[in-house]
């Protein structure tokens, strides 16, 4: 009896210590944002060079968690220099009017294991639609590691407009992959 | 009994006019396409004319295998410096209907765009992407474009020759349907 009640708060003290963590300090220079789009077939990889995450993750308690991405859509590289200059232009992303995307968390679930999923919102272009981003977790040390993506379609925020419109050519199916590093914060 | 000349291999005629119509189109998509601003247009011509060249890739191993397996017919009588040349000019368009396309393929693969055949096989990257080799591999392509160019006005000039000057059954042949 006696044993199975310190055997019981010891665990339960090793929980709280464990998991009173939140992984909110995102290293900027440790991740990253990529992309690949399908051009006739050809699977074409790109990124983003610059873009700002905040987390707010304790895997004790996933869904409180929350993340918003903000991303700088002028700094992408898009495979070659003729892509660059072509995706910030009007019929792309029209970086003048709109230059940045952002996506809000509006809740995470857990899915079991290291498995979870971000749902939220996200804007590119003028254009808002429901994302779901499946993530892993894996806690390293001290920091946190975040790996997810999810298929954006670009006709859904018009991205590529006019004769880029025709998905024959570029695929409608962009893939996105994240890789977010945040260290830990004691609460 | 019929005296004419031998005419070369059923498979070696086919190969040789196939793959010149090939060559015929991929050729003047080249030049054409090259400096169109981009465009969902531009992106097909390109991977019309990546395909096209695989295809010539391809055809080229069957074919050489051919043409080290079976002799073609003995050349009709002309002077020996115009045997010579007529050689030259064959052994040289063998030599580029590999080198050709095999520039092209690297071409691609150092530009960072693999070449997937016909939108659905993806082939090997034959080397990293790389600034410099893709450049490097344009100018190469380019240039032995230019004499493949060369090569096939010789080559063709010296056909026209046989048929106009000389009036004897070179050309025939090759002909696909002739006797």
């Amino acid at each position: 009896m006696k044993i199975q009640t310190l055997a019981l708060s010891t665990a339960l003290l090793l929980a709280g210590t464990a998991h009173a963590v939140e992984f909110n300090q995102v290293d900027a220079a440790k991740s990253s944002l990529a992309f690949s789009s399908k051009q006739m077939g050809v699977p074409v990889p790109g990124s983003f060079k610059r873009f700002t995450t905040q987390i707010a993750f304790d895997p004790a308690k996933p869904t409180a968690a929350s993340t918003t991405l903000e991303i700088d859509l002028a700094s992408i590289d898009a495979g070659s220099k003729d892509a660059n200059d072509e995706v910030v232009g009007k019929q792309w992303f029209n970086v003048k009017a709109f230059p940045t995307a952002k996506f809000v968390s509006t809740g995470v679930k857990a899915l079991g294991g290291n498995r979870f999923e971000a749902i939220g919102k996200m804007t590119i272009k003028g254009q808002t639609r429901d994302v779901v981003a499946p993530f892993t977790f894996k806690q390293d040390g001290a920091s946190g590691v975040f790996d997810g993506g999810f298929v954006l379609k670009r006709m859904e925020y018009n991205i590529g407009e006019g004769p880029w419109a025709d998905v024959s050519a570029v695929a409608n199916e962009i893939e996105i992959k994240f890789h977010v590093v945040a260290n830990a914060a004691k609460k | 009994m019929n005296t004419t000349s031998p005419r070369y291999s059923g498979p070696a005629i086919a190969a040789h006019w196939l793959i010149a119509a090939l060559i015929l189109v991929a050729f003047p998509l080249g030049v054409y396409m090259h400096d169109l601003p981009l465009s969902p247009n531009k992106l097909k011509l390109y991977s019309y004319h990546k395909w096209i060249g695989i295809t010539v890739l391809l055809l080229f191993v069957p074919r050489i295998l051919w043409r080290i397996t079976h002799r073609p017919p003995a050349p009709l009588p002309m002077p020996a410096w115009q045997h010579k040349i007529a050689e030259g000019t064959h052994h040289l368009l063998y030599l580029l209907m590999f080198l050709v396309p095999l520039t092209g393929w690297l071409m691609s693969s150092a530009k960072g765009f693999q070449v997937v055949y016909f939108g659905v096989l993806p082939l090997p990257d034959l080397i990293g992407k790389s600034e410099e080799l893709g450049d490097l591999f344009k100018e190469v392509h380019e240039a032995l474009n230019w004499g493949l160019l060369v090569l096939v006005g010789l080559h063709v000039a010296g056909a026209l020759k046989h048929v106009i000057i000389d009036k004897d059954g070179t050309l025939r042949r090759m002909l696909p349907f002739g006797k």
